[in-house]
């Protein structure tokens, strides 16, 4: 079948939106080549959709229907209105580094940042350095998938981190996404790797500034964790409520490393947070939460896959689904255990609240185990908030929504306390309340 | 005015009437045992007072310092001062008691247009209690009732009830569960908290507990009606001949 035939119309526009883009995409020789392949994979297969196994639940051309066009490069007053939605987002002594747009901007970004940190755009990098050696940042990307090759054919900024060996840091780093434009999309690309022995903390928030409406944020994070280093990973979704956000992190654990991660959506109509987490030495630990706060008709759709490569590796997966209105949440978690991976141990539990009749919850675990000394497990549930335990607050003088608030942030804590930091989990827990506020 | 007023009180659950008619009146500074076998309807009555969902009221009223209770939710009569100590109190993995505490408590008080305890004044005040109370500051931490034993959930009432000050008490049975020094502490606890202002209406099967807290009235239920109505004497009557000569009634 001529593959052209079935969606020549969505191809051509495609086509238009990369060729449209072009001049604005750092890099050159290599790079160029990079995205252009990219480019080609993603036009050969189109966004996905229902009978994409991964992408069953989440079927982005009912969806997303189409990639808008690149936004512009942000100018004083989109900056300025970027300001303001970092002083009502980022609170905390982390160092912030702000992308509006799309494009790093370093005037609203702190400046000198802790030894043993380098902090780099990735538009610097791929215009001024070593090209040939530096391609590698858009091509090193250890799962295939279209929105990833989209990503890696669009990507017109990020940040770069580098910690040092043993280096111990003592403030987050906090990614800042800003949108300030409405209907068109963003694409960025950020890398962070931790050297042997380091000890960091990366957030990422995703926020849009005053007035802007249905953009997409398309964003891929790429993290290398050195051996005996750690790694703590928040990102906070709260895009504009007719935003799209379509997300990827691709992770490498080294030996005797830690990572512990929450992913918290409350924002966009429509998001995905896939998350590639592959063991690639011995002796580590994954803990891998999120939690899904929606209401309305929001979309919300988080596919964790967690590669044991090798042996004595352990990981935990505790997935929060908070569901109201129309919502829908989507949790897939796959945990592969290659054949040499002894020893391995992983867990998953999900669960779901359902606040009304309309809420849908789908849960996908998988389990491919090739390793046959290996404990692994999954659970889930699904069910609504306990009427007696409703009377109980409701009886000691909390009004109804008082009441749901509390047993809400109750069922979601078990997510968020793995979030060790007092100050950074308080971060997480203002972006609950945020969601349970505006609740009403 | 009297402070509760049952007039007539009919309730069904489900298709099936559990109270055919009740009526009970209790004034300020009066201590009111119900008494009666399982099934009695006992525990229906608190929680139509307490406002649990699930029943319906097909006739009568219950007037709560003279304003109709019925109408109002559960956190509105909370505020308004009834106070329900549950037979089984619910444990709260997640929320930590001291969280509740302060959220419940100035909940009423906002509600009431009364301002908000601060911080400091509020952990002063838990503290006083909860230390008249043999309550643990670490029990505090912990996740509402959540690895308690059943005695410690019952102080765990006592101690809402210190600190919310209800003008009526409703103890659902309330020696459920217990040991002796269990039940002694909790009703001392209890005993405390008697004063003219305040009224308690106290639900038990066994006339066990009304050795600690005295009642000035007892009132005998079966079959969904109070049938009988007497001092303390009448709790040791029934004490020695049993139940039996009321189901017939």
């Amino acid at each position: 079948m001529d593959v052209a035939l079935v969606k020549p119309a969505t191809e051509r526009a495609t086509r238009e939106l990369f060729a449209a883009a072009r001049d604005r995409l750092p890099g050159s020789g290599p790079v160029s080549e990079a995205r252009q392949a990219a480019f080609d994979d993603f036009a050969r297969r189109g966004l996905p959709y229902r009978r994409i196994e991964e992408w069953k639940y989440t079927d982005l051309r009912t969806l997303l229907r189409e990639i808008a066009p690149l936004a512009a490069a942000p100018d004083q007053a989109a900056l300025a209105s970027a300001a303001k939605a970092v002083t009502a987002y980022v609170a905390g002594d982390a160092y912030k580094l702000v992308l509006v747009d799309g494009v790093f901007a370093p005037q609203l970004s702190d400046q000198t940042p802790e030894t043993g940190v380098e902090v780099r755009a990735l538009r610097d990098i791929l215009e001024n350095n070593d090209v040939a050696a530096r391609a590698d940042l858009l091509t090193t990307t250890a799962a295939s998938d279209t929105m990833i090759s989209l990503n890696t054919a669009m990507a017109t900024d990020g940040i770069v981190i580098d910690v040092a060996e043993n280096a111990k840091l003592t403030r987050p780093l906090h990614i800042v996404h800003i949108a300030t434009q409405s209907s068109t999309a963003a694409f960025t690309r950020s890398l962070l790797r931790l050297a042997n022995g380091a000890q960091a903390t990366l957030v990422e928030s995703f926020v849009a500034a005053e007035g802007a409406a249905a953009y997409q944020a398309h964003d891929s994070v790429v993290l290398w964790i050195g051996d005996d280093a750690g790694l703590q990973h928040v990102r906070l979704v709260e895009d504009a409520r007719d935003a799209a956000n379509i997300s990827t992190a691709i992770v490498t654990v080294g030996a005797k490393a830690t990572f512990n991660s929450l992913n918290l959506t409350s924002g966009a109509a429509v998001s995905r947070y896939q998350g590639f987490i592959k063991f690639s030495g011995e002796g580590s630990h994954a803990d891998v939460n999120g939690v899904n706060l929606l209401n309305g008709r929001q979309h919300g759709d988080t596919t964790l896959v967690l590669d044991h490569a090798v042996p004595h590796c352990s990981s935990n997966e505790v997935f929060r689904a908070v569901l109201d209105d129309q919502a829908h949440s989507v949790f897939q978690g796959k945990i592969i255990v290659r054949p040499d991976a002894q020893k391995t141990d992983g867990r998953m539990m999900t669960r779901a609240l359902l606040l009304s009749d309309g809420a849908e919850a789908d849960n996908k675990p998988e389990l491919e185990i090739f390793a046959d000394d290996v404990s692994c497990g999954h659970g889930a549930t699904i069910g609504a908030l306990d009427e007696s335990l409703l009377f109980y607050l409701r009886a000691r003088g909390l009004s109804e929504k008082e009441a749901q608030a509390l047993l809400i942030q109750a069922f979601v804590g078990e997510a968020i306390e793995s979030v060790a930091d007092d100050g950074l989990r308080d971060v997480v827990i203002g972006a609950a309340e945020r969601w349970l506020a505006a609740r009403g | 005015m009297p402070l509760l007023e049952v007039k007539d009180l009919q309730v069904r659950v489900e298709e099936r009437e559990i109270l055919h008619g009740l009526s009970l009146t209790v004034n300020k500074g009066e201590v009111h045992a119900i008494m009666g076998p399982n099934g009695s309807g006992k525990s229906t009555l608190s929680h139509v007072i307490a406002g649990k969902p699930g029943y319906e009221v097909t006739g009568g009223q219950i007037l709560f310092k003279g304003e109709d209770l019925l109408e109002m939710e559960p956190d509105e009569r909370a505020a308004k001062g009834v106070f329900l100590a549950f037979q089984y109190p619910v444990e709260i993995p997640g929320v930590a008691t001291m969280t509740f505490l302060r959220t419940a408590l100035n909940a009423q008080r906002k509600a009431r247009g009364e301002s908000e305890y601060s911080t400091p004044n509020f952990l002063k005040k838990v503290r006083e209690v909860a230390a008249s109370l043999n309550i643990p500051q670490d029990m505090l931490r912990r996740g509402i009732n959540v690895g308690f034993s059943g005695g410690e959930k019952k102080r765990n009432e006592v101690l809402q009830m210190a600190l919310f000050e209800p003008s009526l008490c409703i103890l659902d049975e309330m020696d459920s569960g217990l040991d002796i020094d269990a039940l002694r502490v909790a009703a001392d606890g209890v005993n405390a908290l008697r004063s003219p202002d305040r009224a308690m209406v106290v639900i038990t099967h066994y006339q066990r507990l009304l050795n600690y807290i005295v009642p000035d009235v007892v009132h005998v239920m079966s079959k969904g009606r109070v049938v009988k109505s007497g001092n303390k004497d009448l709790a040791l009557e029934l004490e020695a001949s049993g139940y039996a000569q009321f189901e017939e009634a």
